[in-house]
């Protein structure tokens, strides 16, 4: 049983806020779900259906459905880290497909930023209750050194460069340049990139993500809801999700969990690489998107560096536009987690309501791409493929 | 830049899985689990096989290893690494006694514990 073709994405938010100092996690959620219900043009009392993941704090969903105060037929929390809501649309397009629910709201939120979260660089607390966490707590695996790690494997193994990988920031500022919420609007060169403060090698200051407080959110209907609604139809065509850790000692930065996840979206779509008029790819690093865009079967293994060069994920540019909000690098990345922002601005590209200045011609067909976690040690990966009807 | 000698490690945590391995490091020995049924070597130890489920028993390693992959934190001056024991698993550690701008990916590497303020923990140093 497929879920091609069986739910729509109807409504899509992002919260403006960069910065919420006066603001409650669950009031952000809260706003951002009103926020995603008008988009669509539902009401709360039509959502049956509600889908969130470990930004939400409280036992599972439960604090914040009842924060929120929704009648529900069918709840998920399902944390796989930042991509969580790119499979939480998988998820709610088979729960719709099944019966459970009609009206399906995921909502993310999130402030790291007004709280101080060393994000990339702070020391974790230790938990015995995690099986790993006896191995690895004190060496302090502290994101940035996790994905450092595998870049300097991936330069290893392929010759990828700095100069290279700095061409995935370089695209994200040329987008973030037109959105008036993103964080870091400058242009930015190659050389910046390169000769910004190392943070923890290979990884510079600007191939690491931004810190910022926001959220965002989804409403997922089934295709009778969705061509009641006055939106432009955006389906649902595909979704795989995954996971890759240390495979019991097998360790491999070569390659992530989007082989897996990538292969099952596609399968399931039936769409091709050629097909795919825009792509919106995790970039908590620029090597997060370099791998991710390899393992998704953009371009050979190794060949990443090479792909991403001149511009090629600059939209109006190159040959695959990414992340034309800034991304992650660039725009926000609420809670630490970007998986929200990805499928927005792919509901976006589709509907043709991107910003002019990086809209994609004729965008029929979009991917959205996340990993959870840590890219160097587990991860989660989900993948999405969606299409303008 | 610096040889890292300076960095307090934070404590590591333990739980009944790991309290034998770091009651042995605490004696200077460095234990793997290894499957009786696939005999296999993995890692993090573990009671029960990650490749077939089989039951595992504590060995003796031999603390040589190779630098799989490596990444310094340039303000806190440390080294994380990927390491991969002449037994076969690839561990997570960290590189000490070393000038973080010599290591090499290929590099070989032996064992050394440093304390912390709850067990010695298996670090590694250029060989």
């Amino acid at each position: 049983m497929s879920i091609k073709g069986k739910a729509y994405i109807a409504g899509a938010f992002e919260h403006p806020t960069r910065k919420a100092p006066d603001k409650s996690v669950f009031q952000l959620h809260a706003e951002c779900a009103a926020g995603a219900l008008a988009d669509a043009g539902l009401t709360k009392d039509d959502v049956d259906g509600y889908f969130c993941a470990g930004d939400a704090a409280g036992m599972g969903p439960i604090n914040i459905v009842d924060y929120m105060n929704l009648r529900l037929r069918y709840l998920d929390s399902t944390d796989v880290g930042g991509t969580s809501y790119i499979g939480a649309v998988g998820h709610a397009a088979a729960a719709i497909n099944a019966g459970k629910c009609n009206v399906a709201l995921i909502t993310l939120s999130g402030r790291p930023r007004s709280e101080g979260v060393q994000t990339g660089t702070g020391q974790r607390p230790g938990n015995p209750q995690v099986g790993d966490s006896p191995w690895e707590t004190h060496f302090s695996p502290a994101t940035t050194n996790v994905y450092g790690m595998v870049a300097a494997r991936h330069m290893h193994e392929y010759g990828t460069t700095s100069e290279q990988l700095a061409w995935i920031k370089v695209a994200a500022s040329h987008h973030a340049q037109w959105n008036e919420h993103a964080m870091l609007r400058n242009v930015v060169t190659v050389e910046e990139v390169v000769n910004s403060p190392m943070v923890s090698t290979p990884l510079h200051r600007l191939d690491c993500c931004v810190i910022s407080d926001g959220g965002g959110a989804l409403v997922v209907v089934k295709p009778e809801i969705a061509r009641s609604l006055k939106r432009p139809l955006v389906k649902v065509m595909g979704h795989g999700e995954s996971w890759k850790g240390q495979m019991g000692g097998d360790v491999d930065l070569t390659y992530s969990g989007a082989r897996w996840s990538g292969a099952a979206a596609f399968a399931e779509s039936g769409v091709k690489h050629a097909d795919i008029k825009y792509a919106s790819i995790y970039d908590s690093f620029t090597i997060t998107v370099l791998m991710q865009l390899e393992d998704l079967g953009f371009c050979e293994k190794g060949q990443g560096g090479k792909f991403v060069s001149d511009g090629n994920l600059i939209s109006g540019v190159g040959k695959l536009p990414f992340n034309t909000d800034g991304g992650g690098l660039c725009n926000n990345h609420p809670a630490n987690r970007g998986g929200i922002t990805k499928v927005i601005e792919a509901v976006r590209q589709l509907r043709g309501e991107a910003h002019p200045k990086v809209q994609v011609p004729n965008c029929d067909i979009a991917l959205a791409h996340g990993t959870g976690g840590l890219l160097g040690s587990r991860h989660g990966s989900s993948t999405l493929i969606m299409e303008r009807e | 830049m610096a040889v890292m000698e300076d960095r307090k490690m934070p404590p590591n945590c333990t739980n009944p899985e790991s309290d034998p391995f770091y009651a042995a490091a605490d004696e200077g020995r460095f234990m793997i689990r290894r499957c009786t049924a696939c005999k296999k070597a993995h890692w993090y130890p573990r009671a029960v096989c990650p490749f077939c489920f089989g039951a595992t028993e504590w060995e003796q390693a031999s603390g040589e290893g190779t630098i799989y992959s490596l990444s310094t934190m340039l303000r806190a001056n440390f080294t994380m690494a990927y390491v991969t024991l002449k037994e076969g698993p690839t561990m997570m550690t960290n590189i000490v006694k070393a000038d973080p701008a010599t290591l090499k990916i290929g590099q070989k590497v032996k064992l050394t514990f440093v304390q912390t303020e709850a067990n010695k923990v298996p670090c590694f140093e250029p060989a």
